[in-house]
């Protein structure tokens, strides 16, 4: 079975700073890693093909950064990796991202699976999932923590189908998807494997490419900022004003906050 | 070409989206409709004209059994083409996540999901969603001819206007078999209790030893008057609670007067859920904890500790 797994650098968003005065997010310079949910994808990905043999190739559309990010995904497991960089996919919208991976996607040619987070942890749009489905024409389904590949016969080599559980706010679907299908994962499917350090080192030997706009046919009408159809108006922080007064002591601590919890006039009598 | 399309297989999402865009409506002079899918479709339009739509646009096929978006995409595609719909109000359920996106790349459209707030400014939809995983609100604006939001489904009431009639409108729809079947449906196991409503919510998090430890954190919650929510660790990893007790970007966003942290570190994903909490307590053993930095008050402290003596002295001040 071949899968791809699609899988988005951001930046540490535990790192990121507000400038006080005027509310604006400090990124410049920060780490950039994989989110949980695609290490999620990545992990399940390796698991079946331990099983039932096949390719993992990983895939990534970013910065030059990605160059270091990818070899994580090679070290943890992929056979390998297709990242995408060029000035011209730079602020790119979901539609733009989705036309970049899909057109890689149809260039890979034989796939089985592609797996994805099912939103990414610094937009959590869940955009790009349904929106390749749909340049690919093929099923999708999100919200998936359990994979199951299902055997049509006896032989296990060539498996069409798999079951997944999906989840919704009430209730557990499982549902039966013929391959091909997109499949967006949440974290709770595997906990991801960490890559052994000789596994780092290794991870350059395999194969990785790097293509740009020209290998897989895209031009600048079609993505980046020019083919962009949503724009950022602003992108600030909340207005958080709290007190923050923190007690190390808590004696004087469990004394003081209720003290001033009863002043608050949130302690209901 | 123009006019605003709602959608939400649920019908109280449709219903807050109704609220909603009749003001938009009003503000952008365009007509408002409802897309209603299913067999029984047409029999439920009455209610969605007396909150505010003045067509409703139903569709059945047999293809339409489970949800499946790519068969719901273009059913609802279909709709928004006889609509002459340029806008799409999508309830932002799981099911509608996963539908927006992919009506929007059938147009080649934009889209903005988890919508937070829309207003008109200068005759333009502008759209907040949260970004950089929570950090932040961004305000958006759609240029595309088609816009497609899928909108938070409890961020509007529904508001039944007086009595007013509709037209509906079938719509005779092509589509194809799905590729998808359902096997079946496993219900979970509810939370016993709403998180939304909370006045006082303490939440747990990974600074718990024991599923047992949960008591200390119950009794504490007792003693206020208040209820249990919980990280993600302990919802869906764990399975201490119910996963409709966890609060943030991917669960409950309450707003409660007062709000508890204990063995909670305080990350994005998390906090964004309480940010509209008028107090914030934080019990954490480490004095670095992020939670710290958005608290009101904080103890710095083991919640082995701390929690049994915040419960004695809550019983005697309080009598509880
Ligand atoms: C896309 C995405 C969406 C997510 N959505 C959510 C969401 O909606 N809600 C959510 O909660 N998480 C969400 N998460 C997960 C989130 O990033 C964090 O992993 C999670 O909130 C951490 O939970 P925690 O604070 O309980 O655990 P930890 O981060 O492990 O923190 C435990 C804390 O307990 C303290 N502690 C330990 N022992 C004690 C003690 N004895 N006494 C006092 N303190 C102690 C520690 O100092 C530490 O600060 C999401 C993640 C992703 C990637
Ligand atoms: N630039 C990208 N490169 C590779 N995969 C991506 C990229 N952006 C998004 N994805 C994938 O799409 C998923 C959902 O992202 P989003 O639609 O941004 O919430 C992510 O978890 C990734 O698996």
């Amino acid at each position: 079975m071949n899968i791809i797994v699609c899988m988005k650098q951001v930046i540490d968003l535990e790192q990121i700073r507000i400038k006080p005065n005027t509310r604006e997010p400090v990124i410049e310079g920060l780490p950039l890693l994989f989110g949980d949910f695609e290490k999620c994808a990545l992990e399940e990905a390796i698991r079946i093909k331990e099983v039932h043999g096949g390719k993992v190739t990983a895939l990534a559309v970013g910065s030059p950064k990605l160059r270091d990010t990818i070899k994580e995904a090679l070290a943890m497991g992929a056979d390998e990796a297709i990242i995408l960089i060029d000035p011209i996919f730079q602020d790119s919208d979901a539609m733009g991202s989705a036309r970049v991976l899909a057109r890689t996607i149809e260039k890979v040619g034989e796939y089985d699976l592609i797996l994805l987070g099912d939103s990414s942890a610094d937009e959590y749009s869940g955009e790009i999932p349904p929106r390749i489905a749909e340049l690919l024409n093929l099923p999708q389904v999100g919200f998936v923590r359990e994979i199951e590949v299902v055997a049509d016969n006896d032989q296990m080599s060539e498996p069409k189908k798999i079951r997944v559980a999906r989840d919704m706010e009430d209730s557990l679907e499982v549902i039966e998807v013929d391959l091909p299908a997109v499949i967006g994962v949440t974290s709770e499917l595997n906990t991801p494997r960490l890559a052994p350090l000789s596994a780092i080192l290794k991870a350059s030997r395999k194969p990785m490419h790097e293509w740009r706009s020209d290998d897989i046919g895209v031009t600048a009408e079609e993505v980046g900022a020019r083919a962009s159809v949503v724009e950022m108006l602003s992108n600030l922080a909340p207005i958080q004003d709290r007190k923050g007064i923190i007690y190390q002591d808590v004696e004087e601590g469990v004394i003081e906050v209720i003290k001033a919890l009863q002043q608050e006039g949130v302690l209901t009598q | 070409m123009s006019g605003i399309l709602i959608y939400s297989e649920l019908e109280e999402a449709a219903l807050g989206l109704l609220t909603k865009g009749r003001e938009l409506a009003t503000k952008l002079g365009k007509p408002l409709s409802v897309a209603l899918l299913g067999n029984e479709a047409a029999d439920q339009a009455d209610i969605y004209f007396a909150h505010g739509a003045t067509q409703a646009y139903v569709g059945d096929d047999p293809n339409l059994t489970h949800f499946q978006a790519r068969i719901y995409a273009a059913a609802l595609a279909q709709m928004v083409t006889q609509a002459q719909a340029d806008i799409v109000l999508i309830g932002s359920t799981r099911r509608g996540r996963e539908l927006a996106p992919r009506l929007a790349q059938k147009f080649s459209a934009g889209c903005v999901t988890d919508a937070i707030g829309l207003s008109v400014q200068d005759q333009r939809l502008v759209i907040e969603r949260r970004a950089l995983g929570g950090n932040t609100v961004s305000a958006k604006v759609i240029t595309s001819q088609h816009q497609v939001i899928a909108v938070m489904p409890k961020l509007y009431d529904a508001e039944p206007e007086a009595a007013s009639a509709g037209e509906v409108i079938p719509v005779s729809l092509e589509l194809e078999p799905p590729a998808t079947k359902l096997i079946e449906r496993r219900s979970k196991e509810a939370g016993v209790v709403n998180l939304e409503e909370a006045e006082v919510l303490v939440c747990v998090g990974r600074g718990l030893a024991n599923k047992d430890d949960l008591s200390l954190i119950q009794t504490l919650a007792d003693s206020l008057g208040g209820m249990v929510g919980c990280t993600r660790p302990i919802s869906h990893e764990y399975h201490w609670l119910a996963e409709d007790q966890m609060v943030g970007l991917s669960g409950k966003e309450p707003s409660p007067h007062l709000y508890l942290a204990i063995g909670i570190s305080g990350q994005i994903q998390h906090t964004v859920g309480i940010m509209d909490a008028k107090v914030i307590v934080a019990i954490n053993n480490d004095t670095n904890a992020p939670i710290f930095k958005i608290a009101d008050y904080g103890i710095v402290g083991d919640l082995y500790q701390v929690v049994p003596k915040l419960i004695e002295r809550l019983q005697q001040e309080l009598g509880r």
